[in-house]
């Protein structure tokens, strides 16, 4: 079946955005000093680790990035498979932190229900809050974020895709459709 | 009076007459009147139209478990009886391995009384070797004689003691009847559930060696030798037992031995199923462990098995047998180890048996001899034929039919065969005991 | 979902009755997945929810304090729902068969069977009978997959890596379901695999050049009967328990004479590979199979293989909580 793809963002429009993010993380939170980001896999990881760099770069100080796999919370693992389950890695005590869990696509907002659940058993964060680059809508839950890189208003038959140089050897944002109207008929 | 038969045009195999040709068969007054072109308006003659089936004596089954007194809800002799009669059989010997055990007249009489008023065939009983099938002591040989046993047994276990063993054939001897023996070396088939090699092995079962069973066909030959009783060695299963039994028989020796449609035509690759149609490295699917491929003696590899076949071409192998084995399903759905030994055989036997033919192995002459004439035989018997003025027993069957085995469909109560679900080529269509239609399948 | 946790679905087993029916794919997945497992049990709070509403039912007709436990620890961590059934408390004793048995576990609608058995294809004909997912927990003389997944997982923690190693499996092969399943596992993963032992131990069609029968499965396995040949190059050594029943039954002279022959002890180790593994599936005869130093010395990796049974089983269970071809 013929994907159509369609680039929403340039790897520049992703940077503008991060830094944005990382702006409005210090501003929220008066500073960094009792930040700990978290960052869901696998895309979340790198854009924990990019948000934190860029905090250094403003601030000089180091927020710690732990990383996340939310596998064994999913309350859907019998219609998925089973899934390979990379390293959970949270850094440092988080009792009493601001905890920003760090995704690439927030959509339905299960999975953020699940990194919820999974960071409340490593320990009692004063709050947690949400940094996501695209909020694509179709909300499950009530969840929202608080940190947002691009609303991108889509049908459920569309999907985003972020592409990251860590993971996918460029940064890109697409849309793709699968395209059943325009497709070879044969 | 009985009504007359006409077997119409059916191809007539009848080897202890030489006979194959394609001919009218009439039965009259129950006895086989007439073979040859015959048409008949008589009224009072029923017509079989048997064209493109082939018509034989009615096979003889040498060794069979009729189970019944004691073991009612495996098989009854009504129910072994009309199995029996659907696999195209007139007569089968019962093993006395029932419970009491078949060690005195009475119990002897109970089953020809049951066999003549319940069963649809002949039932010829079997005695006990023993008291009890215990090993321990001589059974009343002269008075089960008496009572018209056709020979001695302990079959399910051997005897085992060598020196009641040469007591009970000389004993027998005298009598003029054989010892019929199961060959097993207890020690060396302990705890065993299957064929000793790899896919025992890969299953984690405890094999039975062929040297079980090779070990007391050595011995028995040799008291055989010894005492010259007459030895018949039951459900032969390997090329070790072929060998010795037909050197045995060069020199001379009062040996005889039989196979069973099953030793002839499968493996021990059964046990891992054979619907699956498994390879060595394919994994184990739960239907591994089939224990309805679980038999005493066990399924060999497929040497010993492609070895029977020449047995039964050069006269080695005296005769087919059924070894029927009916259980319940309480005894063959549990663990494989727990699982009784035994098939149900007598309404496959045939299909089975004619694989050999249809794979150009044997002739199908030799294996109807096999079925009929040769067991009539090892009885002394003048049955296991169509020469004119003998008993009607016939058998009508299509040679080529292809059929789907479903046991449940089965008359015998044993439902336990590997084979269910599998396909046969070659199906008995009607059989007549003295004259009358005991099965018919149009 | 990403096309890249599609490609990660790789385990394929419904049930797990031995692992000839594994991919080296399914082993791997299951030993990757054992390093979350283990970080898990690693934490304050040692309870994740990914099994929860599951019933997972342990059924031991044979005690094995060590393996029941193990899965129900496995299970309960990964939240599911726990029931225990032993030969003694329960009708097992009052003969009631285990088919009667099973029905009535599945009655509690067990999602997973967990099943120990002293009779060899008892995992096979639960699975045959019921609609649950059925693990093998050691059947008979059969298999015990998942102490073999772990003797896995505690090669690959220790040396990296299974294939091209020498593991030299010793003594008992003829009973032993643990090497039963340690032989398709380690010749799946590409181990090079040495079976060594008195000759009354290794079944026949090993030997005298049965394995030429057609269809033998293990036609690469090589079989020694001198130890010391054996544990040459050796990377891993395992020994296995030797039952008492051996030399009652005639496999044995005496267990003095096998422990002079085929009992690991220093001077044995010492012709292995420098730092070769020690393992052992457990009880241990010390003294007889192995030198109570040699079990407890620093090559020896024994404790490591207990410890990590339970998330190599935690692994198991979500992966087959997971699949997708699994619904009951």
């Amino acid at each position: 079946m013929p994907l159509i793809e369609k680039r929403i963002q340039n790897p520049v429009q992703i940077e503008r955005a991060l830094t944005r993010i990382s702006h409005e993380i210090l501003e929220r939170n008066g500073g960094g000093d009792n930040v700990v980001l978290v960052g869901m896999h696998s895309r979340g990881v790198p854009l924990a680790q990019r948000i934190s760099t860029a905090i250094e770069r403003f601030e000089g100080i180091k927020v710690p990035v732990g990383k996340l796999d939310i596998g064994m919370y999913r309350d859907d693992i019998s219609e998925k498979g089973s899934p390979l389950m990379k390293p959970t890695d949270i850094p440092s005590d988080i009792n009493g932190k601001t905890v920003v869990i760090i995704d690439d696509v927030l959509y339905t907002g299960r999975s953020i229900r699940a990194a919820m659940d999974a960071i409340s058993d490593f320990g009692r964060p004063s709050q947690m809050q949400l940094g996501v680059l695209v909020d694509r809508g179709h909300r499950e839950l009530p969840i929202r974020a608080d940190y947002v890189g691009k609303n991108v208003p889509t049908a459920k038959d569309e999907d985003v895709q972020v592409r990251l140089m860590e993971i996918d050897g460029a940064d890109e944002i697409v849309i793709t459709t699968n395209n059943n109207d325009m497709g070879d008929k044969t | 009076m009985l009504k007359s038969i006409l077997i119409k045009s059916g191809r007539i195999i009848d080897p202890a007459s030489d006979r194959d040709e394609v001919a009218d068969l009439l039965i009259v007054d129950g006895k086989i009147s007439e073979i040859g072109q015959i048409n008949s308006k008589d009224q009072n003659v029923e017509v079989y139209d048997a064209k493109g089936f082939v018509v034989t004596p009615g096979f003889i089954d040498i060794h069979c478990h009729l189970r019944e007194p004691g073991e009612e809800y495996k098989e009854t002799i009504a129910t072994g009886t009309k199995s029996a009669a659907a696999g195209g059989f007139t007569t089968v010997c019962a093993m006395p391995n029932t419970n009491p055990p078949m060690d005195t007249k009475s119990v002897v009489d109970f089953v020809k009384n049951k066999a003549l008023t319940e069963g649809v065939i002949r039932v010829l009983p079997i005695g006990c070797v023993t008291k009890n099938s215990h090993g321990k002591e001589l059974s009343e040989m002269s008075e089960l004689a008496d009572a018209g046993v056709i020979g001695f047994s302990d079959d399910g276990k051997p005897v085992s003691d060598a020196n009641l063993m040469r007591q009970a054939l000389t004993y027998s001897a005298g009598l003029g009847l054989p010892i019929i023996n199961h060959c097993e070396v207890p020690e060396l088939a302990d705890g065993a559930s299957m064929n000793e090699g790899w896919i025992a092995t890969r299953l984690g079962l405890k094999g039975m060696p062929n040297s079980a069973e090779e070990v007391m066909a050595a011995r028995d030959i040799s008291l055989s030798e010894l005492t010259g009783g007459k030895v018949h060695l039951a459900h032969i299963s390997t090329a070790g037992t072929l060998d010795m039994v037909r050197e045995a028989k060069r020199r001379g020796i009062n040996v005889t031995c039989e196979v069973t449609p099953h030793h002839l035509t499968l493996t021990d690759e059964a046990v891992l199923s054979i619907g699956d149609e498994s390879t060595s490295f394919d994994p184990l699917t739960p239907n591994a462990y089939d224990t309805t491929a679980k038999v005493n003696p066990p399924l060999r590899n497929i040497s010993d098995m492609s070895i029977m076949a020449n047995g039964i071409n050069d006269n080695t192998i005296d005769f087919i047998a059924t070894d029927h084995a009916p259980h319940s399903s309480v005894d063959k759905i549990c663990t494989f180890q727990e699982a009784a030994f035994g098939i149900s055989v007598l309404e496959t036997a045939l299909g089975s048996v004619l694989s050999l033919y249809h794979n150009k192995k044997v002739e199908l002459g030799t294996l109807i001899k096999k079925l009929t004439s040769d067991p009539a035989s090892f009885l002394g018997s003048n049955l296991g034929t169509l020469k004119i003025g003998r008993t009607a027993d016939v058998t009508v069957f299509d040679l080529d039919e292809t059929w789907r085995v479903n046991s449940s469909l089965f008359f015998s109560k044993g439902k336990n065969t590997p084979l269910d679900g599998t396909s046969l080529t070659g199906r008995v269509k009607a059989t007549f005991y003295g004259g009358e239609y005991v099965y018919r399948n149009d | 979902m990403t096309l890249e946790t599609a490609s990660q679905q790789s385990f394929g087993q419904k049930h797990v009755l031995d692992l000839d029916s594994f991919t080296s794919q399914d082993i791997t997945h299951v030993l990757d997945n054992t390093l979350a497992m283990e970080q898990v049990l690693e934490r304050e709070i040692r309870k994740v929810p990914a099994l929860r509403g599951k019933t997972v039912v342990t059924l031991f007709y044979e005690s094995s304090t060590r393996t029941r436990v193990s899965f129900e620890q496995a299970a309960k961590i990964l939240s599911a729902d726990v029931i225990n059934v032993s030969s003694s408390g329960s009708s097992t004793k009052k003969g009631e068969s285990l088919y009667n048995t099973a029905l009535t576990i599945q009655a509690m609608q067990a999602d997973i069977i967990v099943i120990r058995h002293p009779h060899s294809g008892a995992p096979h004909f639960l699975a045959r009978q019921l609609r649950s997912k059925v693990i093998n927990a050691g059947d008979g003389t059969h298999a015990h997959p998942t102490q073999s997944l772990l003797d896995l997982y505690t090669i690959r923690k220790n040396i990296g890596t299974i294939e091209g190693k020498k593991i030299v499996i010793i003594g008992d092969i003829m009973y032993s379901r643990v090497a039963r399943s340690n032989l398709w596992g380690l010749t799946k993963m590409g181990a090079r695999v040495v079976l060594c032992g008195p000759q009354t131990l290794i079944p026949n069609d090993f030997l005298n050049g049965h394995r030429t029968e057609e269809g033998h499965p293990f036609a690469a396995v090589e079989i020694q009967t001198d130890l010391d040949t054996a544990l040459k190059d050796a990377d891993v050594i395992m020994a296995l328990r030797l039952q008492l029943e051996r030399q009652k039954a005639g496999h044995l002279p005496s267990l003095r004479e096998y422990s002079q022959t085929y009992g690991l002890n220093a001077r044995r180790l010492a012709i292995a590979k420098d730092g070769a593994l020690v393992m052992h599936p457990g009880p241990m005869n010390e003294g007889v199979e192995i030198e109570t130093d040699i079990a407890h010395g620093a090559q020896s990796v024994i404790e490591e293989q207990v410890k990590s049974g339970v998330a190599v089983r935690m692994s198991l269970l979500y992966s087959m909580a997971a699949g997708q071809n699994l619904e009951i």
